[in-house]
Parts: C-alpha cells; sequence; structure tokens
C-alpha cells in the first residue's frame, strides 16, 4: 500500500522511527523497579517448598529480629480484612495468602517487609513453616479419575477435580460425518505448559496516602483500568473506592499475557501499605516468575479429520483436557473458559465440526494466559496444523497440495466456520503460493529427496494459520462483566498539536509511534507532533488494556474514529472562516478547502488555532473529542509459513535453515514496526518448538523452574527470519487494519514440527510433540536405527 | 554485616561508597548511584540485562560483587552517550528498530559496544555469538544484528 502521506506527516504505511526509543537507548525508560519513592518500604514473599500440603503453623519471631524487617504479614493478617482470597478473572477464587494449606510449589505463604531488599530477603529465610504434606494430583488424567483426592477442599460442595465442560459444533453431524468418511485421522498432541517469561519480571508500588486515602499502584500490568475496578471490586469493604485508587503502568519490559492478571504479590503489598501507611515495593525474581506466574497453554488434544480419498477434509472433531493448576486462573474473556479454541477448523473449508474442552484442578500454579496470542488460538492453530500433515502423510499426498484444496475460497468472505465465528477476509492461496515462491518449494522438495537418498535428515514444513483477533464485540466479550471495547481521547491544542491518550498500554509494541501515525493519517498533523499516552487510570480513558493483538483492531479503530470527530467539527470551523457551507468543503490530508477553489482552504492547523481563538457563534470552543470503540466482529489476519530444517544424525540437534513468512494483517500503520512484531513472535514460535518446557515430577516439584532449564532462544538458535507480506484489509476496521502482535507466534510452531515430522515421516514418524528437543529426536533416530 | 569503602568510577565520574560485602554490583549501580539503565531479568547469570562493562570487558553486574569494582572503571548505557551526541550503536538500534521493550537494550548495548572495540567488521555470526549471553524476549534479534551491523559501518567511516 502506498502512504497517503507525505514523509514529514508520516501517516499510516511509513516506517516511521520509534518515538519512544529515545528514552530506551540512553538508559532512560521507567520501569517500575527504576522508580523509588520517599519512605518506601520493601516486600519480599516466603513461598512454599511443597505442592500440596497443609500449614500447621507459622513462626515469624526470629524473621521479625533480623535488622530491617518491620512486619511480616500472613494469611491470618489479611483473613481479618478477609482479604486472604480474591476472585479470579474466570469467576474462580485464588488465595491471595493461605490459611489451611498450600496448593502448588512456590506458592506465596508470607510476606516480608523490610527497610531494603537485602533486609526483606533475610527475613524471608529466618520464617519458620512447619508443613505437613499431602497427596499430590500432578497428571489432570489422573485427576478425573474417581479415587482422586478432592483439591478444592475449600469449595464446599465440589466433589471432583472438573472445572468445567465446554463445548461448540455439532455432535451428531460431525459424528455422521465420521462415521461416512472415507478416511480418517487421529493424533494425540500435548501443548506443553510454558512461560511468556518476559525479561522484565512482575512487580509493583503500592502507595497508600492515609491523609487523602488515596491509593496509588505503580505496577507492571497489560490492563491498568480494569487493575483499578478489579481492586475496588475486591476491596470496597476495607475502605478502597474507584475515585481514589489510581493504577500507573509505568514502562513495561515485556507482557506477552503474563501481565493480565491479578498476582497475589499486588495485593499483598496494597494490604501491607494501606496497614503501614507507607509505600512498600515488591519485584519479583526469575524463579519466583517462572514458578509462581500464570503459565500458559498446558493443553492435552486430541484431533480427529474425516476426510474424502481425493483429500477434502469433511468433519473436524477435537477433545481436550486442560490442565488450570489449582484453580481456573486464566485470562479469558467471561463467557469462553477455553478462549477462542474454536477457531480450530483454521483455515480451512470444514463442514462439519465438533470441540470439547474439560479444564481440571490439579497441584501447579494456576494460569491458562496467553503467551503471545490471543486466547488459546495458538493450542488450536498447533492441532489443526499438525493433524492436516498427519492426513497429508496418511493420503500421500504434499502437504501444500491438500492445503489448497481445503483452503476457504477467497470469494466465501466473509466466511461463516462450522464453530460460528464469521472470519472477516482472507486470500488463503495467495500467502501460500508466496510462501512457496519465496523458499523455493518444489526444489526444496527435490533436494530433500536426493539427500534422503544420501541417508541425510531434511524437513520442508508448512503452516497455513489463521488468526482470531480484537477482543472484541460487547454482545459476545467482556471480562467480569465490563464490555472489551477500548477507548481513545484526542485533543487537538491550539497551536496544532495534539495529544492522545488511549485505554491500552505498550509493552514493547511502540503505541506511542503508531497511535501518533493513526491520528496523522487522519487529520494530517504530524505524527512527531501527536503526544500518546497512556496507562495512568487517572489520565487515560477507560479500556480494557493491551493483549491478544487488541490494541491496533479496538484502540487503533477508537484513535481513528476519535479524529474523525475532530475532522467533522473541524469542518464546521472551516466553513465560518472561509465562509463557505459545509457541503463545499472538501478535505484533503491536512487541510479543508472549496470545491473548485483549492486557493481557498485552511489547515487543521489554522482550524485548530481558531477553535479556542475565533469558533463560530453558538459552537462550544475547542477541539476535542473521545470515542469508545465497539467492534462489529473480531478480525482474522493469517499467513502461510514455511520452515526448512537439517537434522544432525549424531545429536538429534533441530537446525532451522530457513524460515520464511508470509503475513497478511490488513493495512499496515508501520511495516518496520510490523515486522519487527513478526520476527518477535517468531522468535517466541520457536521457542516451544524445540526449546521451553515446564513440566513437573510426580511430587509436584518444577522442573524448568529457572532460566538454568528453561530455555529461552538466544541469537544463536534464532534463525534470520524472513518475511513477506500479503494485504487483504478487514472489511470492517474503519483502518482495514487487523492486528499483528501474536500471529508469528501462533503460526510458526507447527511449521516447525511439520518440518521435523518431515524429516522423519520415510521412517515412519508421524508426530512428534513439542518441545522438540535434541534428546526426543535423538530417542527416535536411536530407535528407528538411523543414529551416528 | 562487614561493610566497607569502595571508590568505583563509573562513566568517568568517581564515586566513593560504602557497601555490605555481598552487595551485588548492580545493585550499587541501581539502588545506589539511581543510574537504572541497567537492568535485572533473572538470578542465574543468563539473561545479560545487566551487562556492563568493568575496565573495557563486558560482565554481568548480578554476578559481580560491588567490592570486586572497587578502583575500577565502569561502563553502563548512561555513558554511551558523548556531548548530546549518540554512540552509534545507540543510532543503530533506533534506525534498525533493534528494540521493542527496551528491558535488554541497555545490556545489549554494552555487550556490543564491547565487540565492535574487539572486532571493527563483525559478519553476522560473530554478532549472534557476541550476544548469545543476552536475552531478547521482544525482537527475534534480527534487527539487532542490523543494528549492530548499521554500527559498524559508521564508526568505520568516522575512523
Ligand atoms: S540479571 Fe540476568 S544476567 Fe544479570
Ligand atoms: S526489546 Fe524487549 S527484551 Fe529485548
Amino acid at each position: 500500500m502506498q502512504p497517503r502521506t507525505t514523509p514529514e506527516v508520516g501517516g499510516m504505511g511509513h516506517s516511521m522511527k520509534r518515538k519512544e526509543d529515545p528514552r530506551f537507548i540512553r538508559g532512560k525508560g521507567n520501569y517500575v523497579d527504576d522508580i523509588v519513592l520517599p519512605g518506601m518500604l520493601w516486600m519480599d514473599i516466603v513461598r512454599s517448598p511443597f505442592a500440596h500440603a497443609k500449614i500447621k503453623s507459622i513462626n515469624t519471631e526470629k524473621a521479625l529480629k533480623v535488622p530491617g524487617v518491620l512486619a511480616v504479614i500472613t494469611g491470618e493478617t489479611l483473613a481479618k480484612y478477609n482479604l486472604h482470597w480474591m476472585p479470579t478473572l474466570m469467576s474462580d477464587t485464588q488465595m491471595v495468602l493461605p490459611t489451611e494449606k498450600v496448593m502448588y510449589q512456590a506458592q506465596e505463604v508470607a510476606a516480608v517487609i523490610a527497610t531494603s531488599r537485602y533486609a526483606a530477603a533475610d527475613g524471608v529465610d529466618a520464617v519458620e513453616v512447619d508443613y505437613e504434606p499431602l497427596p499430590v494430583v500432578v497428571d489432570p488424567f489422573k485427576a478425573l479419575e474417581p479415587n482422586a483426592p478432592v483439591l478444592r477442599t475449600d469449595k464446599k460442595d465440589k466433589k471432583d477435580n472438573r472445572i468445567f465442560h465446554w463445548e461448540a459444533g455439532d455432535r451428531a453431524g460431525t459424528e455422521k460425518a465420521f462415521a461416512e468418511a472415507e478416511v480418517t485421522v487421529k493424533q494425540d498432541l500435548y501443548i506443553p505448559r510454558i512461560h511468556v517469561a518476559s525479561i522484565e519480571t512482575c512487580g509493583c508500588i503500592a502507595d497508600f496516602d492515609r491523609v487523602n486515602g488515596k491509593l496509588t499502584v505503580y505496577m507492571t500490568t497489560q490492563a491498568p483500568h480494569a487493575i483499578r475496578t478489579v481492586f475496588a471490586l475486591v476491596a470496597g469493604h476495607v475502605g478502597l473506592s474507584e475515585e481514589r485508587i489510581r493504577i500507573v503502568s509505568p514502562d513495561i519490559g515485556g507482557g506477552f499475557g503474563g501481565k493480565v492478571p491479578v498476582y497475589p504479590g499486588y495485593v499483598i503489598a496494597v494490604a501491607a501499605s494501606v496497614v503501614i501507611g507507607k509505600p512498600v515495593k515488591w519485584i519479583e525474581d526469575r524463579m519466583e516468575n517462572l514458578q509462581a506466574d500464570s503459565f500458559a497453554r498446558d493443553y492435552h488434544i486430541t484431533a480427529e479429520l474425516a476426510a474424502k480419498k481425493d483429500g477434502t477434509i469433511t468433519a473436524l472433531r477435537m477433545k481436550t483436557l486442560a490442565d488450570h493448576g489449582y484453580t481456573d486462573a486464566a485470562a479469558n474473556p467471561s463467557k469462553f473458559p477455553a478462549g477462542l479454541f474454536s477457531i480450530c477448523t483454521g483455515s480451512y473449508d470444514v463442514k462439519k465440526a465438533f470441540v470439547e474442552v474439560d479444564g481440571v484442578y490439579t497441584n501447579k500454579p494456576p494460569g491458562g494466559i496467553a503467551y503471545r496470542c490471543s486466547f488459546r488460538v495458538t493450542e488450536a492453530v498447533h492441532a489443526i496444523e499438525r493433524v492436516t500433515d498427519v492426513l497429508a502423510q496418511q493420503l500421500k499426498m504434499d502437504p501444500a497440495e491438500l492445503r489448497m484444496k481445503n483452503f476457504i475460497p477467497k470469494e466465501k468472505f466473509p466466511y461463516k466456520s462450522a464453530l460460528g465465528w464469521e472470519y472477516d477476509s482472507g486470500d488463503y492461496p495467495a500467502a501460500l503460493r508466496l510462501a512457496m515462491d519465496k523458499i523455493g518449494y518444489h526444489a526444496l522438495r527435490k533436494e530433500q529427496a536426493e539427500k534422503r537418498a544420501r541417508g541425510e535428515l531434511m524437513g520442508i514444513g508448512i503452516s497455513s494459520f489463521t488468526e482470531i483477533l480484537g477482543a472484541g464485540p460487547s454482545k459476545q466479550f467482556d471480562i467480569l462483566g465490563i464490555k472489551m471495547f477500548d477507548s481513545c481521547e484526542l485533543r487537538i491544542h491550539p497551536t496544532g498539536k495534539a495529544i492522545a491518550r488511549f485505554g491500552t498500554k505498550s509493552q514493547g509494541q511502540g503505541h506511542e509511534t503508531t497511535y501518533a501515525q493513526i491520528i496523522a493519517e487522519e487529520l494530517g498533523i504530524p505524527a512527531s507532533a501527536v503526544q500518546v499516552e497512556e496507562g495512568d487510570t487517572d489520565t487515560a480513558p477507560y479500556g480494557l488494556g493491551t493483549y491478544a493483538s487488541r490494541s491496533t483492531p479496538v484502540a487503533g479503530a477508537a484513535g481513528a474514529l476519535a479524529a474523525r470527530k475532530i475532522r467533522e467539527k473541524a469542518k464546521k470551523i472551516a466553513a465560518h472562516l472561509l465562509e463557505a457551507s459545509e457541503e463545499d468543503l472538501v478535505w484533503e490530508t491536512g487541510k479543508f478547502s472549496v470545491k473548485g477553489a483549492p486557493s481557498r482552504s485552511k489547515t487543521i492547523q489554522e482550524i485548530a488555532f481558531a477553535a479556542y481563538t475565533n469558533h463560530p457563534p453558538g459552537m462550544e470552543a475547542g477541539l476535542e473529542a473521545v470515542n469508545y470503540y465497539d467492534p462489529p466482529n473480531l478480525t482474522f489476519p493469517f499467513g502461510s509459513y514455511i520452515c526448512v530444517v537439517d537434522i544432525d544424525r549424531g545429536t538429534g540437534m533441530v537446525k532451522i535453515r530457513r524460515f520464511v513468512a508470509v503475513d497478511d494483517c490488513g493495512n499496515i500503520i508501520n511495516p518496520m514496526i510490523v515486522d519487527g512484531q513478526i520476527h518477535g513472535g517468531l522468535t517466541m514460535g520457536m521457542a516451544p518448538a524445540l526449546l521451553e518446557e515446564i513440566s513437573y515430577d510426580e511430587n509436584g516439584n518444577i522442573q524448568g523452574g529457572s532460566f538454568m532449564d528453561y530455555l529461552l532462544p538466544t541469537a544463536v538458535e534464532s534463525p534470520s527470519w524472513e518475511t513477506y507480506k500479503t494485504v487483504t484489509p478487514s472489511p470492517h476496521h474503519p483502518l482495514g487494519a487487523k492486528g499483528v502482535g501474536e500471529s508469528a507466534t501462533v503460526g510458526a510452531p507447527p511449521a516447525i514440527a511439520n518440518a521435523v515430522v518431515d524429516a522423519l515421516a520415510h521412517l515412519g514418524v508421524k508426530h512428534v510433540d513439542i518441545p522438540i528437543t535434541p534428546e526426543k529426536v535423538w530417542r527416535i533416530l536411536k530407535e528407528k536405527g538411523v543414529a551416528e | 554485616m562487614a561493610t566497607h569503602d569502595i571508590r568505583v568510577t563509573v562513566n568517568g565520574t568517581a564515586y566513593d561508597a560504602q557497601v555490605e560485602s555481598r552487595l551485588l554490583l548492580v545493585h550499587l549501580l541501581r539502588d545506589q548511584l539511581r543510574l537504572t539503565g541497567t537492568h535485572i531479568g533473572c538470578d542465574t547469570t543468563h539473561c545479560g540485562a545487566c551487562t556492563v562493562l568493568l575496565d573495557g570487558q563486558p560482565v554481568k553486574s548480578c554476578t559481580v560483587l560491588a567490592v570486586q569494582a572497587d578502583g575500577r572503571q565502569i561502563s553502563t548505557v548512561e555513558g554511551l552517550e558523548k556531548d548530546g551526541k549518540l554512540h552509534p550503536l545507540q543510532e543503530g538500534f533506533w534506525e534498525k528498530h533493534g528494540l521493542q521493550c527496551g528491558y535488554c537494550t541497555p545490556g545489549m548495548l554494552m555487550t556490543t559496544c564491547a565487540l565492535l572495540t574487539r572486532s571493527k567488521n563483525p559478519s553476522e555470526a560473530e554478532i549472534r555469538e557476541a550476544i548469545s549471553g543476552n536475552l531478547c524476549r521482544c525482537t527475534g534479534y534480527n534487527n539487532i544484528v542490523k543494528a549492530v551491523q548499521f554500527a559498524a559501518e559508521r564508526l568505520g567511516k568516522e575512523a
């Protein structure tokens, strides 16, 4: 798309350098741990070594004698204020601090408040807790067996460990299609528990001002407004009232979904500040972050396809067991206990589908948040893209050909999926064709055949994914009843510069730049003259925050529509200044002119000045607008990725030789930023495909609770990503944009897994669960007798 | 807890400090000297967010005791810009979109600053190897590589 504005204006389509960078490259960012308040105290947390245990006693005597330690807060302390439990976003309940038992290893048990970071840590070491271990439930399948210990003994009538059963689609019709199918395939897949591990961990400073009764919390949150309301609802009974709560989300060092939940640490810090009357800082360390913060994924899926012999897919069925840990603290829209998992028919025209998900409790930390993805979309995409390859293998068909055969054709959009979504727009064959061209697909297949003949292992993997973003339309989407709109408040100053505030919160996505570009596009005010602010609930308009790639689809639209409101008023002012009628004015970027007399014109800057100095009689002064955008539908970005891997027969090591990513996210605001989002997403897609997993032993001990064992990709494992675009605008978004932050995380894992299976397919391998570690591959090679 | 009087020179300025034996250099910089550009991202010496130069060598300041820095020269991200002029690496990261959330950036800048001192024209593989002790969760490293190449070229022209 050719930009419509000049580079000086910097509207959509310009790779404008980021406005936020000057502070970051100088080390002048303002992250939560950089903030120091006068009189500030430190908090550190005592955590459970057991996955399930009764707390017999907590002895704080020695801790209180440690120099610098002022207080130790336990569940009993919080129980006095009825703050020891809190609700989760999924209307379950979660302990802030326990009074009876702990439910997972690393659970918060007590908090030490001290005058320094080090003293607080000393205090934690000195707290003595006496535990009585209880039987541990680790395996979610066993959790549902009739003799399994019931974990949530706090819930009076809970008789088992099932949290929910959810289903969508046509069960009977799907069963019939399977019964009548010429070919069926079935694949079990495990999408392991992983952790977003943003490089900045979570933390906060809670500052309760006793005189004014005002609570200010600086915290690592992706959704400051929602947090404010949750605090008001949860702690209203102890006197916190929403107009006297201010949540400030400063610079955030990566979020990816991990900074959506309300963690117990935040609540304890608030309680401590209220009780002590001083600011209290809590910054978790990396081990706490990996061991106790919300996990992602942990889906055990059985995926099935029914098809004709020619490869036409006729039906899809998926059954999933979702391990939620000890409480359902997933960050999903309230009506979607399994998120948007029902996008699992993917890019294909599947006529009949049925999907069911059961959530269970185990002795693991809670979560079920996204890992840079929109509510369980990665799980869905991995399942459909993997089982599609299983079908191709069964039919001895090329996986690209099978996909081409089943893609939803371009002319069928808007397309109603068998599981109820209305896909807005797409051109799937174009994206796959481009990816095949760019990587040289047919030449690679030839190379593979030659290598196979020589005994070398090389694989080519495809993933043609469809994403579902921009939650969401208020008729379906809410969090605890709050509709998932988002907002922009735009003010144009007399000198023609602007400030735009949004209900979202960037964690690296570059909103200060892209939002300014949207305003520039709509009003012709240079993006460099548009100040963007988010994250302070005292100043920004209410919004649901940044996650699930919703900022551009929802808040970005709000920005465009607020600007269009401004343009409406500007037109009236221009008509007044030009002594023309409104109907005779035409808008071209940055100015109104009189039809047929282009020299008679007023720039937006002149109009802005007039709005404060010479506005028409009977009109209110000023030039401001607010928009709360309720999207009519979600957006459905898509893409096709192709990955080439080489496997070392000696070590089982998988090397990504090339990776071509073709993305279609509709119209693009800043191509440079979009590419950056895709590079990062691809790397976070490669991570669980090859490296990352958090697992537990039979006693519920976490394996992978530090960066020693939990392996993030470094620059050495990451290939040089090759990115391309097709552009299919969203028909319902004011800018035709769709959102992009997570597409690559969603699309990459199956491309990699499919490539590995493809490399081993001639040995009879049909599936390998992610993460595909060298050990896993080596064992397969050994079993097949080809290890070197 | 024993304390020690130390003198460290940070970005050319000498500071006297009284520190506990166990105080980490990163905490001296951040909490005592209030140079918060140097970040903390882990507790096992893996992430490199805390990278500074100690007598010109990149070190992870979370794994150096403040007392070990006594009498030595430290460079942090705050010292890269000279007389209002950005370091070519800072230019490169900005120009090539080598950062997103910015949390890993100071460590990346210091590590690559040391790289460009020892290798004027590093290959892509060399750059990737050099930053393999610095984790970035946002960028996927593509543009960090480009940023360093940009800076190498700039420095080559300036020399
Ligand atoms: S803080 Fe992670 S290496 Fe120093
Ligand atoms: S830019 Fe966010 S960790 Fe590197």
